[in-house]
């Protein structure tokens, strides 16, 4: 499978398995604590600052590094979480069909005509963020997205012959979903997943940088921003590092989306 | 009736239902949540006692549903309440902060629209050449970058290090650095205007500009692989007429749609461009209620945004069914 790799799956694969080691084994790499104060503000780059201070004296690699993890885990948790309602919805809609699908289809098409963003800010509103309401909250808002992909490709396959023979066996709709249309329906899944990791990373920076999603001490890569965000005026480039990760992230994950959508539709001619 | 008009009018009153069925969803989500105004007002000490009292005085004891049609009615005529926190009119703050966002989205729009089509047509002509690249990797980027990074980034380079730049001097002018805090008001000139609004509007062309152009390639390419096209290369017609009288017309509604998708997230785009250059518009005043946990004024602002964003779709479908020659003729 990984024999005839193009090389920019490989750079893809290669950045994001940095990011994701860097972020599980933050506390071992990272060189300072986390909230420990170890130099003057602003520091510039040095040998013991690779990235230099943020604007209380924080080493900001190490402020960088658990950011990632911050950022990095509540994008996962929240791409699973979303995956897993919408597709198990999606599935449940396109195989039992009638009233079930349409109310599902329609209360998506009424969350989705809804800028997630401002419904977003609407909830915040009212609960208090924290990491793991932030985790539900983006998962629930994105799985509208995940349903409808999973619905239309279940649509497509509930009508072939081996679902047909499936249910005339008599096997029950947890089989049906499970093993007969869950395989076939996977890579077209595993590609979407990309895109939708990439858009959780910006949202939840976008929530921390309005200061409605991870709340200090914690830090993530969005919060990074708001913390440093005025040492621009003075030409201070700390809080310029987050769009770094943040892009170079994105872009590889799309690399490997790519590479996994070329891939299946090479191989099986379609929607695999 | 002629089946378009038909059409439309479906069209047009399955959009006012959405739009009561997204009042409903964002005053409903407010209503499951717990805490209310009255918990906002006296914060997390308050007695039981003093809560029911001001739960009683405000009206919250009333059904929901009754509350909803009082505030939806609210919203229609204009009276949105008061904000909880400095206790003014909301709708004498929408009134004011309406026109400085409408300004910011018009220059953007005016400025991304044309631009995107452009180069939409450039990465076609010359697809898979050197400009296509330059064209697709740019967007890719700017895509891959939330807002407010791109904001910091224009700030760093135009509104601080510019300064420093010798190449102004080329030009026999002094050094320009773009205010990196916007506002607007009534008695500044277009000009100064303008001026001020140089780098909330260049992020937000370059944000709405990425997806537009993708979307206007692929929209294009797609019309340009029919086999209509091919078939007028083949009578022998010049490029220009090809791509005027053939892909042109059947390229219309996809291009609309594009223009009209981006416009409502332009909507999006605008909150938090507003927050980063400090720009006193809508966005900014829904970032702020958030923050302070003012309901009253989330609700108001949140339905404003959605229902823009709402009608806007549904401008694009509508202008589709307009352009598409096949509903316009039936057989």
């Amino acid at each position: 499978m990984l024999k005839n790799i193009p090389i920019s799956a490989a750079i893809g694969l290669a950045f994001t398995a940095t990011y994701f080691l860097a972020a599980i084994f933050a506390p071992v790499i990272a060189p300072y604590g986390m909230a420990d104060i170890v130099g003057d503000v602003w520091e510039p780059s040095s040998a013991e600052h690779w990235l230099g201070t943020d604007q209380i004296g924080r080493d900001l690699l190490t402020r960088m590094i658990f950011g990632g993890q911050t950022t990095i885990f509540i994008a996962t948790a929240a791409t699973i979480l979303s995956f897993v309602t919408g597709s198990v919805l999606g599935f449940l809609a396109a195989v039992l069909g009638g009233w079930i699908d349409q109310a599902l289809s329609r209360f998506v098409d009424l969350m989705m005509a809804i800028p997630s963003l401002i419904l977003a800010l609407v909830i915040l509103s009212s609960i208090e963020a924290t990491v793991l309401t932030l985790i539900v909250l983006m998962g629930l808002l994105d799985s509208t997205r995940v349903y409808r992909l999973a619905r239309a490709v279940a649509v497509d396959i509930s009508v072939m012959d081996y679902v047909e023979a499936a249910r005339l066996r008599g096997e029950k709709i947890a089989w049906i979903i499970f093993r007969e249309i869950l395989p076939n329906a996977l890579s077209p899944l595993v590609a979407e997943m990309g895109l939708r990791f990439i858009f959780m990373v910006l949202f939840i920076s976008t929530l921390s940088f309005l200061g409605i999603g991870v709340q200090p001490p914690l830090a993530d890569w969005g919060g990074i921003v708001k913390e440093n965000k005025e040492g621009i005026n003075f030409g201070i480039g700390a809080a310029l590092y987050p769009a770094i990760a943040i892009a170079t992230l994105a872009i590889s994950v799309n690399l490997i989306a790519d590479w996994v959508l070329n891939r299946t539709t090479s191989l099986k001619g379609g929607r695999g | 009736m002629h089946p378009v008009v038909s059409l439309l009018i479906q069209r047009l009153a399955l959009g006012v239902l959405l739009l009561l069925a997204a009042s409903a969803l964002i005053f409903g989500l407010t209503e499951v949540l717990p805490g209310d105004a009255a918990q906002a007002i006296l914060g997390q000490s308050a007695t039981p006692e003093s809560l029911a009292n001001l739960r009683e005085e405000m009206g919250l004891n009333r059904p929901a549903l009754t509350r909803y049609f009082e505030w939806l009615g609210g919203i229609l005529t204009g009276d949105m309440g008061n904000a909880l926190t400095n206790k003014l009119p909301i709708a004498d703050q929408i009134g004011k902060r309406m026109s400085s966002t409408l300004f910011l989205a018009f220059w953007a729009a005016l400025i991304s629209v044309p631009l995107a089509i452009l180069l939409g047509l450039i990465a076609v002509r010359y697809q898979n050449r050197w400009p296509d690249k330059i064209i697709s990797g740019v967007t890719l980027a700017s895509i891959s970058l939330p807002e407010f990074m791109i904001a910091y980034i224009l700030i760093f380079f135009f509104a601080v290090q510019s300064l420093s730049w010798g190449i102004w001097g080329w030009f026999g002018m002094d050094p320009v650095a773009f205010p990196s805090f916007a506002s607007v008001s009534p008695t500044m000139t277009l000009g100064e205007k303008l001026y001020s609004i140089t780098l909330p509007a260049a992020v937000l062309t370059l944000v709405v500009l990425a997806h537009m152009m993708r979307m206007t390639r692929a929209a294009i390419l797609n019309v340009m692989q029919s086999a209509y096209i091919e078939t007028a290369e083949l009578k022998g017609l010049s490029t220009f007429s090809v791509i005027y009288k053939h892909a042109f017309p059947n390229a219309i509604a996809p291009i609309v749609t594009v223009v009209m998708i981006n416009l409502a997230y332009l909507v999006v785009g605008v909150v938090v461009v507003e927050v980063v250059f400090a720009y006193p518009g809508m966005g900014q005043y829904l970032v702020d209620a958030v923050v302070k946990r003012d309901v009253p004024v989330v609700l108001a602002c949140g339905v404003i945004f959605a229902a823009v964003y709402i009608i806007l779709n549904i401008i694009a479908d509508v202008v589709s069914i307009l352009a598409n020659p096949r509903l316009r003729h039936p057989k």
